[in-house]
């Protein structure tokens, strides 16, 4: 079916080789966080024990070396996305702080009473409520795109909602809930003829696809660590540079500064204004090593992989009538996350009877509620897949939603 | 974790055909109560009348587990003192908590006795206390503005 070793990777995650309830652990949880392999493991492992210091900071070695591998972190990422300066790359707790970075740092200085923001219907909470937040204080505007009903968007809609009012665009580039790949290029295009700056929100997926900021002409993208192999608590932010520099710093304290006296203060120069404190240095490296080993794979056999596993899991979910999926069908606009309920069965009850079976996937709003309110539905199950996913889990997925029904007494 | 132990027929029971769903025509104590990781979603309602709770009900949405505890909740409290409810869902708590043990302590909750072994299910918890938290919520500002606390009230 697909190039990938999908047993050598495996032997890559220990985690995955373990028994849940007496059951193999099939692990479908990977849009909430993903897996490090040992390479990413052994990278962490590796600074706490040789290399661990302060950067930036004194002259002795170990300083040096957390310097060096910090920066060589920061190098990375910038290759990984294509931007054009490692001055663009913020490093950042994880995606949900990128945001609010730029809410607060953009946001709350350049937007004006009146001015409008648009965010599509299907925004994660972390790409929604801090432009709730940006709007309400300033006096702008929040506006929504709503979706077809194949949860996919319209250009219609884009159009009738985008317009020279419009001073900020955010989206997600693939959603949390329903899987759509939206068009972010196309709407960044549009969103810039009408003047607007536009954000990315990458979270999903940056584990999937392969991101080109220059390409996107995104004035901000950000995504997590965690979600794609790497550490929790480690994340990024990418601005253009004329964005950033003119922005205020996020956080002050040290590191961030150029000179202090007792009444004033400089900035350092970007990147560094925006890195307050000491940083997560451990999670950079862990993250660069994530990088490391997707880019050894491949995006191109990753994806083929993934869209394999996605069509078998709609095909198998689509022979339970008592199954309803949320998210377009075509696979070539959609990522490994499939979103369903079951007749009869709340999503809580769901998660902990395929819990029991060794089956993990996520239940509730997947912090989407406004989604979930226009789906009219008050909460789904997701199962979400990932480059070490088998057939053969989807397999106990399918079988373990039949023994959801019976346990709840709907037989099967 | 055993499901059995969870997912039995009486929760199955009050989850899907609970006989204490829906509206008083003369609730005097109204309260909604929320879990906002997971969305479980009701509304008590009572009537009170002399620090007696003279009838109840529920509307809203949410798990099996969180459905069943309320309905059964109703049951149990239905007819009782104000004072009683509370030292119940002080009960409940602590058997939740694992706190209370002595099978003696526990008859007081009849039917409630059922979600004993959520105790052993740290993610479900919140499902099976949500009605009784929201009960003592009830209470107190039922109690702070006295409806149904005196007579006339």
């Amino acid at each position: 079916m697909t190039n990938l070793d999908i047993e050598k990777i495996r032997r890559d995650f220990p985690i995955l080789n373990q028994e849940i309830n007496g059951r193999s652990l099939a692990y479908l949880d990977n849009a909430a966080t993903t897996q490090k392999p040992k390479l990413v493991l052994e990278a962490v492992n590796e600074y706490n024990h040789r290399f661990n210091g302060n950067p930036h900071r004194g002259a002795h070695y170990l300083g040096v070396e957390a310097t060096r591998l910090y920066e060589g972190a920061r190098t990375k990422i910038k290759e990984f996305i294509n931007a054009g300066s490692t001055q663009e790359i913020i490093f950042t707790k994880n995606a949900t702080e990128a945001l609010n970075l730029i809410a607060y740092a953009y946001g709350m200085t350049f937007l004006e009473p009146g001015d409008e923001i648009v965010i599509c219907i299907s925004e994660h909470h972390s790409n929604l409520v801090c432009w709730q937040q940006v709007a309400g204080v300033k006096g702008a505007v929040l506006k929504y795109l709503y979706l077809n009903d194949d949860y996919t968007l319209d250009f219609e809609e884009i159009e009738t909602k985008i317009t020279t009012k419009t001073k900020l665009v955010s989206i997600a580039q693939m959603s949390n809930v329903l899987g759509t790949i939206y068009p972010v290029e196309e709407i960044a295009a549009y969103a810039h003829s009408m003047g607007a700056v536009v954000v990315v929100d990458a979270a999903q997926s940056a584990a999937h696809m392969a991101l080109d900021v220059q390409a996107l002409d995104a004035d901000f993208l950000v995504f997590s660590g965690h979600k794609m192999l790497g550490p929790m608590g480690i994340g990024v932010l990418y601005g253009k540079k004329e964005l950033l520099g003119k922005m205020p710093p996020f956080l002050y304290g040290g590191d961030m500064i150029e000179y202090v006296e007792e009444q004033s203060v400089s900035f350092a120069e970007l990147p560094y204004k925006f890195e307050a404190g000491t940083q997560n240095v451990e999670g950079a490296v862990g993250l660069a090593a994530a990088v490391d080993y997707l880019s050894q794979i491949g995006f191109d056999k990753i994806q083929a992989h993934e869209r394999e596993l996605t069509k078998y899991a709609l095909e198998r979910l689509a022979q339970l009538p008592y199954v309803q999926v949320y998210g377009p069908r075509d696979l070539s606009i959609r990522g490994p996350v499939i979103s369903f309920t079951v007749d009869g069965c709340h999503p809580h009850d769901t998660a902990t009877i395929l819990d029991h079976y060794g089956v993990a996937v996520r239940a509730g709003h997947h912090c989407a509620q406004p989604l979930m309110n226009y789906l009219e539905v008050p909460a789904t199950s997701r199962a979400s897949f990932y480059l070490y996913n088998t057939k053969a889990e989807i397999d106990n997925l399918v079988e373990g939603i039949k023994q959801v029904r019976r346990w709840l007494g709907h037989g099967s | 974790m055993d499901l059995n132990a969870i997912y039995t027929e009486l929760i199955l029971e009050h989850s899907r055909h609970s006989c204490n769903k829906g509206h008083l025509d003369c609730a005097n104590c109204v309260e909604r109560g929320y879990n906002p990781s997971c969305g479980d979603d009701i509304t008590l309602e009572f009537y009170l009348s002399n620090g007696i709770i003279e009838s109840a009900a529920f509307t809203g949405t949410g798990c099996a587990i969180s459905q069943a505890s309320t309905s059964i909740m109703i049951d149990l409290v239905k007819g009782k003192s104000v004072e009683e409810a509370v030292k119940l869902a002080d009960t409940f708590l602590g058997m939740i908590k694992s706190e209370i043990h002595d099978e003696e302590k526990l008859e007081v909750l009849e039917d409630a006795v059922a979600f004993k072994n959520i105790a052993n299910m740290p993610a479900r918890v919140k499902c099976a206390v949500l009605a009784w938290r929201t009960l003592m919520e009830a209470v107190k500002k039922a109690q702070i503005s006295e409806i149904g606390m005196v007579e006339n009230g």
